[in-house]
């Protein structure tokens, strides 16, 4: 099990338990997260589950791949600590892993 | 006017995995259609969103690509000869005696007797920029496309993103506009490498400006666009002053004008009956990701499914003096006949 937490953008704080192998996409749907809204579900297609990871948790969580760089295009406001939620595998490794959910998903 | 008419026995509203099986469900039970689809190319999501993913749930195929089964599903309904109508948009749907009219945004006019909505999670539309006041410039200063060139001719153009849309548009507009300025959060480009490098030989020549950044603020009054805050990509804010924008960030679904044609609706899906997959009004399916009924999953197996039902249901609307009797394609000689196996 892995905790992590995603920051609305208004610092609203919600901590959810995730199992190892589901992405951070995947445990914020499951827990309703708002701000995530996932269109494609998961595709890397649609650049919905956009989130900023938390500085000490840039490393632990890897670079994007080609693919996901290519579709963070399609985000708004991306700066270098910008992800594709659906694109973090959720390992043991991430227990605590911080992550902010932007102003606005397109 | 009423030659220009196209005139069928049905519309299916999306060429998605769905609604092409619905053409070989209703051509089993003699229905002609036709089927008009916003995209250029039948598949829907399948074609737009993952057409190189695998799905794992389709009966019998243990896996397979979102292309693949569209190309499998294109195959297999050809014996029915189905019209497609790409790069449309149905728009607007007037009640007729025994059935609707339905007219495209591309000016093509439907008479059917039934309508099928496999629409799934709506329209692909350009996805707007939250930028705020952006819908006042919309339609003056802010495209999404290009339906008219003079909406560019002898105008500071500002064209955002790194895609091929992107790309084609900064090839397409610069000899037109008065000036071309491409803006992309980074110098890495999705589009096709011709065309990349094209641009960057405009670039290197002084025909066109390209820069680096992520547009913040815009500015400007009356619908008229003057200038954009950018964050560049060091950081740093600049003004960078044009009349016109352009922002290419790929496409999202939405419902679209069938949310003006009259249906219950419940969160933007169409509730049905789960016999005939008939909405709120008689001779109106709606059958995959767009209908919703107890129980309902989006899959696309369910949504198959529900094409074969419908148009068992279908069949008394557009025959309503002929029986229709339960049929397999294994067994039955007419319908191996209209499948061309015969």
């Amino acid at each position: 099990m892995a905790r992590i937490t995603f920051i609305q953008n208004d610092g609203v704080e919600r901590v959810v338990e995730a199992e190892p192998g589901m992405t951070v996409m995947e445990a914020a749907v499951k827990n309703s997260i708002p701000g995530i809204a996932a269109e494609c579900g998961g595709a890397c297609a649609c650049a919905t589950c956009h989130v900023y990871v938390a500085e000490a948790w840039r490393e632990p969580t890897g670079h994007p791949e080609q693919m996901e760089e290519d579709m963070l295009d399609f985000a708004f406001d991306v700066r270098p600590e910008s992800r594709l939620s659906c694109q973090i595998k959720v390992t043991d490794a991430l227990d605590g892993l911080v992550v902010r959910i932007p102003d606005k998903q397109f | 006017m009423s030659e220009d008419v196209i005139k069928t026995d049905a519309v299916i509203v999306g060429a998605g995995p769905v609604g092409l099986f619905a053409v070989f469900e209703l051509g089993l039970v003699d229905i002609k259609a036709h089927v008009v689809d916003i995209l250029d190319r039948p598949g829907g999501q399948c074609a737009e969103l993952y057409p190189e993913k695998p799905i794992y749930d389709i009966p019998g195929l243990t896996v397979v690509s979102g292309q693949e089964l569209t190309d499998r599903l294109m195959a297999q309904i050809k014996p029915f000869g189905a019209e497609f109508h790409f790069n449309q948009r149905v728009e607007s749907l007037e009640r007729l005696e025994g059935g609707f009219r339905l007219t495209t945004d591309g000016g093509t006019k439907l008479d059917c007797k039934i309508l099928v909505i496999a629409a799934g999670g709506g329209s692909f539309t350009p996805k707007r920029p939250p930028l705020p006041g952006i819908e006042q410039y919309e339609g003056t200063s802010v495209f999404y496309s290009v339906r008219k060139m003079e909406n560019f001719k002898d105008r500071d153009v500002l064209i955002v993103g790194g895609g091929d849309s992107a790309l084609d548009w900064t090839l397409n507009l610069r000899p037109v506009a008065k000036s071309l300025t491409l803006l992309h959060r980074r110098a890495e480009f999705r589009a096709a490498p011709a065309s990349v490098q094209k641009m960057l030989d405009l670039v290197e020549s002084g025909n066109i400006n390209f820069k680096l950044g992520q547009v913040t603020e815009l500015h400007g009054e009356g619908g008229q666009l003057t200038s954009v805050t950018v964050k560049g990509a060091d950081g740093v804010t600049f003004e960078q002053p044009t009349e016109v924008m352009m922002p290419f960030f790929g496409l999202t679904m939405k419902l679209g004008p069938v949310a003006d044609w009259g249906l219950n609706l419940q969160e933007n899906l169409i509730p049905v009956d789960t016999a005939k997959f008939e909405t709120s009004e008689p001779r109106i399916f709606a059958i995959g990701d767009i209908n919703t009924y107890p129980g309902k999953l989006k899959l696309i197996l369910s949504g198959f499914h529900e094409a074969a039902l419908m148009a068992q249901a279908a069949h008394k609307y557009v025959y309503p003096d002929k029986k229709l009797i339960f049929q397999y394609t294994t067994s039955s000689s007419s319908l191996q006949k209209k499948l061309g196996v015969k």
